[in-house]
């Protein structure tokens, strides 16, 4: 494909390569976790809630940014210190950051004198463009949530697995839940900003669903899912040059008939789906 | 192997009058229970009567509405084994068993230390114990139901536990397995109380010291000797009653039919 190495001159380009890879490998590292806990849908709440600190921001001329990112911490230290027995349903619970957020950010924007901006462009990011700005950002991101998985590994997988057997340990269980809800929520709000929600949310589901279904180890669901990641967004950008389609749909279209193929294979080798955890619901 | 329990020791744990329910709905109603340093408790009941609820409270994993649970001697975190009922996790939970035993080794002292070669030697020998060496790296959703049980009892006792709960140890575990099993609660019981939740005492009997029957109320317990009529009430229907005579440690087996 050289035309697609030539491509790489661009400077826009470049940054969709560094953009897509950073998104790729962080969801692949994050995503894992939202599958095994059945989060995904805290992707889509976490995207409208953020409205909320945006339209807060562009109320008092600050990067929207920040409002977003603080939206996020919010969410998550809600999520992990509310109490699981007065609250039922974290479901529920999302739902209600998914609405209260939306309308603070209505309210705000419509507040703001002159000039209204349309918040939902925001849902939509583009990843061809992506400024250096935001890459810096993403990699700040990347490398925090490696540094918190490292440190905290042990901690963070036994309280995803067994909440109730990690209280008895001693673990400290809600501050590892709202660390992990954080990594998640920061992810997810950050790289909506820069790639799209679309493309969030295919990252975040794909490539887990496809490591979930090779590796039994999560350690090596991780890896294998920050590879796919990693490979469908170049495969796509490629793609998308090559073939002149539009780039964030042309990552997912070939993550999803990756995600078939490797289905269809265990399938036709009699393999077992037998209890993959997003597909089965007791 | 008779051992008596040493009653000059204080018992490790007291749940004094504990009452506790969820929502509006009460579960257990003035419970008052201990237990002794080499005690073999088992709770018995009814299913909904309360006796995971009681365990919970004990383990600090709920909070009662009212009186309180005292451990007179501090056991640190990471020591305190607790086999749970199955269904607490998620069985597609990408681990291998190797993994979910060694995870018994975590404490919060050790929270950020990658674990050691000893972890993994103890994880070892307890998996060879139960007979679960070849199912090491297996993915926990490929074993069966009775492995994945035993799976938790190893991951309950390979940190070398000062006291162990066990939850239905016994529900879905095969003839072979019971003597694996029984061999090592006997083993650990020499050192530790141990605590389990059974509708299969006869299975533990010669274990078992001390009956206590939780139907909401604690219906019988040392001291109020067991009989028929106490269990019959807990049940509702004719039980199997297995009770100590004058000589602690002793189990007779009486069986009670209509």
């Amino acid at each position: 494909m050289p035309g697609f190495f030539d491509a790489l001159s661009y400077e826009f380009m470049r940054n969709a390569v560094f953009a897509g890879l950073l998104a790729a490998v962080l969801c692949g590292v994050v995503g894992p976790f939202v599958v095994v806990k059945r989060l995904a849908f805290l992707s889509d709440g976490l995207s409208h809630a953020a409205f909320g600190g945006m339209g807060v921001c562009f109320y008092l001329h600050l990067d929207p940014l920040l409002g977003a990112m603080a939206v996020a911490l919010l969410c998550a230290v809600g999520l992990g210190l509310v109490d699981t027995e007065t609250i039922r349903s974290y479901d529920a619970l999302i739902g209600v950051f998914w609405a209260v957020g939306l309308a603070v950010g209505i309210v705000f924007v419509y507040k703001t004198p002159g000039y209204a901006p349309n918040l939902m462009t925001y849902l939509f990011g583009n990843i061809l463009l992506v400024s250096r700005h935001e890459i810096g950002v993403l990699l700040v991101l990347a490398v925090s949530v490696f540094l918190i998985l490292g440190l905290f590994w042990k901690g963070i997988v036994a309280v995803a697995f067994d909440e109730v057997f990690a209280r008895v340990q001693g673990v400290p269980v809600r501050l590892l839940m709202t660390l992990l809800l954080t990594m998640i929520a920061l992810t997810v709000v950050l790289l909506i900003q820069v790639v799209g929600i679309i493309l969030v949310v295919a990252l975040l589901t794909i490539p887990p669903l496809i490591g979930l279904m090779l590796r039994s180890d999560l350690r090596g669901v991780l890896a294998l899912s920050t590879a796919i990641g990693v490979a469908i967004t170049l495969g796509g950008l490629g793609l998308s040059y090559a073939c002149d389609l539009p780039s964030g749909p042309a990552i997912i279209l070939l993550g999803a008939f990756l995600l078939f193929a490797v289905y269809a294979g265990r399938k036709l080798r009699g393999g077992a789906l037998r209890s993959l955890p997003a597909l089965r619901r007791e | 192997m008779i051992e008596t329990i040493d009653r000059a020791d204080r018992p490790l744990i007291e749940a004094r009058r504990i009452t506790f329910g969820y929502g509006a709905e009460m579960v257990l109603e003035d419970v008052t229970l201990t237990i002794e340093p080499r005690d073999f408790l088992a709770i018995i009941g009814p299913n909904g009567g309360g006796k995971t609820t009681l365990v919970k409270i004990l383990l600090g994993l709920l909070r009662p509405w009212s009186g309180e649970v005292v451990w007179n001697r501090p056991v640190r975190p990471g020591r305190m084994g607790y086999v749970p009922q199955f269904s607490t996790f998620d069985k597609g939970f990408p681990l291998r068993v190797s993994d979910v035993v060694l995870m018994g080794r975590m404490s919060r002292r050790n929270l950020l230390r990658p674990y050691s070669r000893q972890d993994r030697a103890a994880v070892a020998a307890v998996l060879e114990r139960l007979g679960l060496t070849a199912l090491a790296d297996e993915h926990v959703r490929e074993i069966s139901g009775g492995q994945l049980q035993r799976v938790l009892i190893a991951r309950a006792v390979v940190a070398d536990p000062e006291v162990l709960f066990l939850d239905e140890p016994t529900a879905s575990i095969d003839a072979e397995s019971r003597g694996a099993l029984t061999g090592l609660l006997e083993e650990l019981n020499r050192r530790i109380p141990v605590v389990v939740i059974t509708h299969d005492v006869t299975g533990l009997a010669p274990l078992v010291r001390r009956i206590a029957c939780v139907n909401r109320r604690l219906v019988c317990h040392e001291g109020s000797e067991l009989d028929a009529h106490t269990l019959e009430e807990a049940y509702g229907g004719p039980v199997e009653l297995i009770t100590h005579g004058a000589v602690p440690g002793v189990a007779q087996r009486i069986l009670h039919r209509h």
